[in-house]
């Protein structure tokens, strides 16, 4: 699997994503700074955690209008698998390849804890090794993860199947509509989640539910 | 140009930068004549009690800080401690304290920002973090704030910089009212050929500022925090510095980066007293000149002069000497992360820190004298007098009631509320999260080590007695490592304390740091790096002494590990070290404080010999497989002991009545060095014989499983319920 993993000067996950895509894929993603023009050909573009530029108004705003993001907007046009995790998800939101927004949690709070997760769809290249309905644990370390979308935007995704995480069992970590934890654009090529998959892949996290997903790519880019 | 004239040297003025006459003197003969404005806010800088120690230095002497596994012990930018593999940990502890009372949020992060920097100055990247923080009493109207402001102040910055917060301490006492405490620690980990280090080496080199610009805030910081607060104190606001957390991501980026490319000879982050102390420090250990050239210092605000820019406490910086062929190299590593680089000054061989402003020269003074001759005082000191066991005739209580009470004290309740605000997770290397004894973290790229840290002190007891509690907090610390399964390698001290002026102050600061000297000895656990903030006073009331002990243990294998959390049912429960009548000490426990209002008599003492002892056998256990369930006995005794492990697990325990009448003792006595374990059954046996031979006091006292915690003959506590309690206090407190 060819993973190119986007290199913010605020990014901070970039590292703990790298080590998932190793450990899981056996293969070596290759970091991509920001202000590169032209991305490589690869299978899976990560966006992965942190605080961007900082961001200290809104989480990913900057980020979303920086160059390397039209590339992104192409390569998801192309329908490579792109992946924003966190900060990733706000980016993705911003840059308007994901329907929806993000706000500041509803607690106004930075959280980390683990949460619960039903898969709410896997008819796509990230969930597809997941059973649909099925409840995993998953850690969150957020401080805007409050999921919006205005009610057409609602019922679209709902219509197409695009909501790929719900928080489940009264975890909702952040006050997100419809318990809402990721999304996928129309497509299915783009997703984005809160949550930190990547951080909860081996015995020494506690558990390995994060793991399906990564292996899930892994067989669809085979 | 700005039209600028210098203030007049008066007695005021001396004054207003807490130089006394005595010191004044010294100055005067030091450089032969009066100095002028500038010079004498670098005096000021470097001789302040945050800078130069010159109440403790004489005590801090006699701390041991070396042994086999000790890099660099203190003097440097942090301790540097070998872990084996060709890497090493490197670690300090550093309060905030001042500027966290008069500014919750900033204060507090820029603490965390200071202490990362120390870290990655020397080439390691940060690995873990921890935050001692100490409020008043919750009824106080103040404390909520100070609790939400530095609590979201730690999470704010290390959040965003990328470190996880691996464990600390919160602890609420009236004493701290009017001066909360906030105790921060990092640790990094670095390839013990690439350490680097602040001796400048070289004539003639470039002198470097890198990072953020400089503006006026925290001028004066320093000196801010080597005084009492009185009740002016909103009007030192802005002598805070103000945190960029981006920034200092960055910067440790481009610093690492810079690094590996060869190019730096020495650095020196800019903390306190900023460019000044940073300066004299690479100049003076190196023991070269320093000439900078004020007009190239990027800057933020317009017309700052001499003075403002030699003391601001800017945040977000680095001094660098640099290999002048390599400079433009490094130019291009800063310019890639958008952080400021410039060329400000040069190595010479003169031994004098001159400064040039708009080309002419403002100030120039001896380098060495600078740093070394700051006064160092030999003050007096008064022991404390420790009060004899008092006499007691308590009225007998309600085992289980006691329980249900204390775990959802202020002081005893979770600290959840608190660390889901910071991120525990990040760096994907956690194995033991805050709430435990100490955290532990993998070493990254090794396949089976892993770090443990702990930070720890019990301050009522220090203000009891100041040498017994200062060896409990070493004691305690290295017990906390210890029941994880790590070896306790080395510790930091941070040691907050009133005004040392004081015979009374001096004489807890110095009971303290000859208990903490007596238990690092014994306990083969030296003090590699620390910091002491003195002046903790509000109006002439003083802070508990609060000598913090933040340590470090190295586990070689991380599948050979123990938590707090009852692992299965019907396992044995094992009480390890307590020599006669499960507890007995009262005096000074949380116990006695919370149901009878009773804060008499002395604390516990503690047996280093024992306590060695004790932790070497527990550490045996866990390396040879035989539990995996440690847990120590601290605050609350061994009842809240074994209520926490319960809560962790939601699992309870059938324990039996202790022997005897005094129950309250056996259960919340704070006897030192005691473990709880638990085993498999067709181990107990083995287990006693072990500790049996190896002179080590053990007790088979229950067996773990079911809803309830039953203490002896008191009625059963169901888990759920002490959950409830324990994790009701805090939310509900910061609600209101």
């Amino acid at each position: 699997m060819k993973s190119l993993i986007i290199q913010f000067p605020g990014s901070n996950r970039d590292r703990d994503m790298i080590a998932a895509i190793d450990k899981i894929s056996g293969t070596s993603a290759t970091l991509v700074w920001h202000k590169e023009t032209k991305l490589p050909k690869a299978d899976l573009i990560v966006i992965p955690g942190g605080f961007s530029y900082g961001d200290y108004l809104r989480a990913g705003a900057i980020a979303a209008r920086s160059p390397i993001i039209e590339e992104i907007r192409k390569a998801a046009d192309d329908g490579v698998l792109i992946l924003g995790v966190c900060n990733g998800f706000q980016i993705l939101t911003e840059a308007g390849l994901l329907p929806g927004g993000l706000m500041r949690n509803a607690s106004l709070k930075f959280v980390c804890k683990n949460v619960e997760l039903t898969i709410s769809s896997t008819k796509n290249s990230f969930t597809r090794r997941y059973k649909k309905g099925q409840t995993i644990t998953c850690p969150v370390a957020h401080h805007d993860g409050n999921y919006f979308a205005d009610k057409k935007t609602m019922q679209a995704i709902k219509d197409n199947d695009q909501i790929a995480f719900r928080y489940a069992n009264g975890t909702n970590p952040n006050g997100s509509i419809d318990d809402i934890a990721g999304v996928l654009n129309k497509q299915k090529n783009v997703l984005g989640l809160m949550p930190h998959p990547e951080n909860f892949i081996e015995a020494d996290h506690g558990g390995s539910d994060g793991r399906p997903l990564f292996e899930g790519l892994l067989e669809a880019v085979k | 140009m700005s039209t600028y004239s210098e203030p007049k040297i008066t007695p005021e003025l001396i004054e207003s930068h807490g130089l006394n006459s005595e010191e004044y003197d010294k100055i005067l003969s030091l450089i032969e004549r009066t100095p002028n404005f500038t010079e004498l806010g670098i005096f000021s800088a470097m001789w302040n009690e945050h800078c130069s120690y010159k109440s403790s230095k004489k005590w801090l002497k006699t701390l041991p800080t070396t042994g086999e596994c000790v890099i660099m012990g203190p003097g440097e930018n942090a301790g540097v401690v070998d872990i084996g593999d060709g890497q090493a940990v490197v670690f300090k502890m550093e309060s905030h304290n001042h500027p966290s009372f008069i500014e919750p949020y900033q204060g507090a992060a820029t603490g965390v920002g200071g202490i990362l920097r120390d870290v990655f100055t020397m080439g390691a990247r940060p690995v873990a973090a921890m935050n001692a923080l100490r409020f008043g009493e919750p009824q106080d109207h103040k404390t909520q704030h100070l609790v939400s402001g530095v609590v979201s102040g730690v999470g704010g910055y290390g959040n965003c910089f990328g470190v996880p917060v691996v464990g600390g301490e919160v602890e609420f006492d009236p004493r701290y009212n009017t001066n909360n405490l906030v105790n921060a620690f990092a640790a990094g980990i670095v390839d013990t050929d690439a350490i680097f280090y602040s001796e400048a080496k070289g004539i003639g080199l470039p002198v470097v500022y890198l990072g953020a610009k400089t503006g006026r805030d925290g001028v004066g910081g320093a000196t801010m925090a080597s005084a009492e607060f009185d009740n002016d104190i909103e009007e030192k606001r802005p002598t805070v510095q103000v945190g960029d957390p981006f920034t200092e991501k960055r910067l440790m980026e481009a610093t690492l980066e810079l690094m590996a490319t060869g190019a730096v000879v020495a650095i020196q982050d800019m903390g306190a007293a900023g460019l000044t102390c940073s300066a004299v420090e690479m100049g003076a250990k190196g023991g070269l000149g320093i000439t900078l050239d004020l007009d190239n210092v990027p800057v933020r605000e317009e017309n700052m002069i001499p003075y403002e820019m030699m003391l601001s406490e800017s945040q977000e910086r680095m001094l660098m000497v640099l290999h002048p062929e390599k400079e433009a190299q490094a130019r291009a590593v800063f310019e890639k992360w958008e952080l400021d680089f410039a060329t400000v000054g040069i190595t010479t061989d003169t031994l004098r820190f001159s400064i040039i402003w708009q080309g002419k020269e403002v100030a120039n003074l001896p380098i060495r004298e600078l740093g070394d001759e700051a006064p160092e005082y030999d003050r007096d000191w008064i022991a404390t007098i420790v009060d004899e066991e008092p006499k007691r005739d308590l009225p007998q209580t309600d085992i289980a009631d006691v329980m249900l009470e204390l775990v959802g004290t202020p002081n005893l309740c979770s600290r959840r509320w608190i660390w889901e605000q910071y991120d525990t997770l990040i760096q994907g290397n956690s194995l033991q999260l805050p709430g435990g004894d100490a955290g532990v973290i993998r070493v990254d790229g090794h396949k089976s080590k892993a770090l443990a840290f702990s930070s720890d002190v019990t301050p009522r007891y220090c203000n009891a007695d100041p040498f017994e509690g200062a060896k409990q907090a070493v004691a305690e610390c290295w017990r906390n490592i210890s029941a994880t399964g790590a070896t306790p390698l080395a510790c930091s001290d941070n040691l907050n304390f009133g005004n040392p002026e004081k015979p009374e102050i001096m004489g807890q600061l110095v009971g303290a740091i000859k208990g903490i000297g007596q238990a690092c000895r014994e306990l083969g656990f030296p003090i590699v790096s620390g910091n002491v903030s003195l002046y903790n006073e509000t109006n002439g009331i003083g802070i508990l002494p609060t000598p913090t002990i933040a340590g470090v243990g190295l586990l070689q294998d991380k599948s050979k590990m123990a938590k707090i959390a009852f692992a299965e049912e019907n396992q044995q429960i094992i009480l390890i070290g307590a020599p006669k009548n499960w507890g007995s000490h009262l005096s000074q426990s949380r116990f006695l404080e919370e149901i009878h209002g009773d804060k008499n008599g002395p604390p516990p003492p503690v047996n280093l010999g024992q306590e060695k002892a004790n932790g070497e056998f527990i550490r045996a256990l866990i390396g040879a497989n035989l539990t995996q369930t440690v847990h120590d006995c601290s605050d609350g005794g061994l009842g809240i002991a074994l209520a926490e492990m319960a809560m962790a697990a939601n699992m309870g325990a059938t324990i039996s009545q202790p022997p005897g009448n005094d129950i309250a003792s056996a259960f919340f006595g704070e006897d030192q060095g005691r473990y709880v374990v638990c085993v498999d059954k067709d181990q107990l046996q083995n287990i006693m014989e072990l500790a049996q031979k190896s002179g080590i006091f053990s007790l088979h006292i229950g067996t773990s499983g079911g809803e309830t915690l039953k203490l002896g003959n008191a009625r059963a506590i169901s888990v759920k319920q002490l959950k409830q309690r324990h994790e009701g206090w805090f939310p509900k407190y910061m609600a209101t």
